[in-house]
């Protein structure tokens, strides 16, 4: 099988829309968490989430510098996202200007978990009070999910492989596996993958909690909510962004002398097969996943240095994962240290598992790995594991595991080591 | 200049995201401001609602260029 290497990395989140800043929000302890600013959300659920700043922050998010500004005006705001963060990764591995030979061996994966739900939600409004004939003629192709996908292709003439995964909040490590796949197969050579989403709009804070996942007692100290093993943990707190990769094949990315962040060695992928929102109450789906992407990379279990849980702050899931964790690994647990980068900039659901893999090959790459907010009084079960409770620690970063849960019991764990 | 041009000619920078200047009266939404034939239904719908007019489908694909919207809007505005 061609090996797959990673080249390229862009991010937008909560804690800053291009890689560096984000990473040094998220080493700094700092929290993407306030009340929500997109609507009036006081009589919801819940009123807090992590949203992505405006350019006019600190650390805000300015759309014009990668998207026309027809295109922001027809398309959702994961689509926005999606394509900034995808030029950001293409930038950063010196891939813009490919020959048309190129071109036609690279493509696109990027996924998301619920696709342009702010977009679905006013336009529902516009029809029911205007009627059919003022509903926007871009209603349909600036909602998809695929479309981040098409857009990217098009801006940068991306010729090859053009998919874009669907698995919840599994999407965006779905997506990557996927692509390191294609490359492998020789389908492709260079694949953009990752992940967007932004549904911190009215339908979606409702949905998630009347779903009862969303996190509702933090009100007063939204930085407080996201909280993964903590005893005191309520759900989740919603994110939003993007995470895009630049995969390429190993010797293509050799040849032309690309920086190599990190290896994709392992990709696995299971089925709860048990219920729509809860998790199988043994975590066997997040084990067999596990299991599968170590068993394909060839790495022993004393190898895996940091593993970026799923861990999504809610009462099942942190424990089960653990638990899933601990039998697979047995003794090796004790060598390794466990975080969830939740805990900063919340579940970005589609996004979580690409934004989750940039962090794990920034710990890599730097020597450190991100610490789990809010981690002041943690589960029982928790005992004899390093789960970096509120600072971020140095430590030997060579291999790393990320996994990805999602609604409907889909599953997905990704396997990387550095690259000597 | 008229004040429905100045209506018009601001909604089609605001929609095609393009420079004021570059919106004359000659210009074609297609051939000189980089409009698709989906922007030109997103135009029309602007101008019904900005002016309180109905244009229909007929008429819609003869408003090729600005001055065309704005004709057919000072002729049929009620």
């Amino acid at each position: 099988m061609r090996r797959v290497v990673v080249t390229g990395l862009g991010l937008v989140t909560p804690l800053g829309a291009e890689v560096e800043t984000a990473w040094k929000n998220i080493i700094a302890s700092k929290s993407g968490a306030g009340t929500i600013t997109r609507f009036d959300a006081t009589d919801f659920q819940s009123n807090y989430a992590c949203e992505v700043k405006p350019a006019d922050h600190e650390y805000g998010f300015d759309a014009g510098k990668r998207v026309d500004h027809k295109i922001q005006r027809q398309v959702d705001p994961f689509i926005v996202y999606g394509i900034d963060a995808a030029g950001q990764a293409i930038e950063d591995a010196g891939l813009v200007d490919m020959t048309e030979e190129q071109r036609l061996r690279a493509g696109c994966s990027i996924g998301s978990g619920i696709g342009g739900l702010p977009g679905i939600e006013s336009e529902s409004l516009v029809l029911a009070e205007k009627g059919p004939k003022r509903v926007s003629p871009h209603f349909v192709h600036g909602r998809l999910i695929n479309l981040i996908s098409g857009q990217v292709s098009i801006k940068y003439g991306l010729m090859g492989p053009n998919h874009a995964v669907v698995t919840a909040c599994s999407t965006g490590a779905h997506s990557i596996g996927d692509a390191a796949r294609m490359i492998a197969m020789d389908d492709a050579d260079v694949m953009l993958a990752g992940g967007a989403e932004s549904t911190i709009c009215p339908i979606g804070i409702a949905g998630f909690g009347q779903a009862r996942a969303l996190s509702t007692g933090f009100r007063d100290e939204p930085w407080r909510a996201s909280r993964p093993w903590d005893q005191g943990r309520d759900g989740f707190v919603m994110g939003e962004g993007a995470g895009i990769v630049v995969l390429e094949e190993y010797e293509h990315a050799k040849a032309r002398g690309a920086k190599i962040y990190a290896e994709v060695v392992g990709y696995g992928l299971s089925g709860d097969a048990y219920h729509v929102t809860a998790p199988h109450p043994e975590g066997s789906g997040a084990f067999r996943s596990m299991q599968m992407a170590m068993k394909k990379s060839g790495l022993a279990l004393s190898d895996i240095d940091y593993i970026n849980a799923h861990g999504t702050s809610t009462p099942l899931g942190d424990e089960l994962e653990l638990g899933a964790v601990r039998r697979l690994f047995g003794d090796a647990i004790g060598g390794l240290s466990m975080s969830s980068t939740k805990s900063a900039i919340g579940h970005l659901l589609g996004g979580a598992g690409a934004v989750e893999s940039i962090f794990c090959i920034l710990a890599m790459r730097d020597g450190i790995v991100p610490p789990t907010l809010n981690l002041d009084d943690p589960s029982e079960n928790c005992a004899g594991v390093d789960l970096v409770p509120h600072t971020a620690k140095e430590r030997k970063v060579k291999a790393v595991l990320n996994n990805s849960f999602g609604f409907g019991g889909t599953n997905a764990s990704l396997v990387m080591k550095a690259v000597d | 200049m008229s004040e429905t041009a100045d209506r018009v000619k601001k909604i089609v920078v605001e929609h095609l995201g393009v420079e004021a200047e570059k919106v004359t009266e000659d210009a074609s939404f297609i051939d000189d401001l980089g409009a698709d034939s989906l922007d030109i239904v997103e135009l029309v719908m602007a101008f019904e609602e900005e002016f309180g007019v109905e244009i229909p489908d007929d008429a819609a694909e003869k408003i090729t260029t600005v001055k065309d919207a704005i004709t057919y809007i000072d002729e049929n505005q009620g």
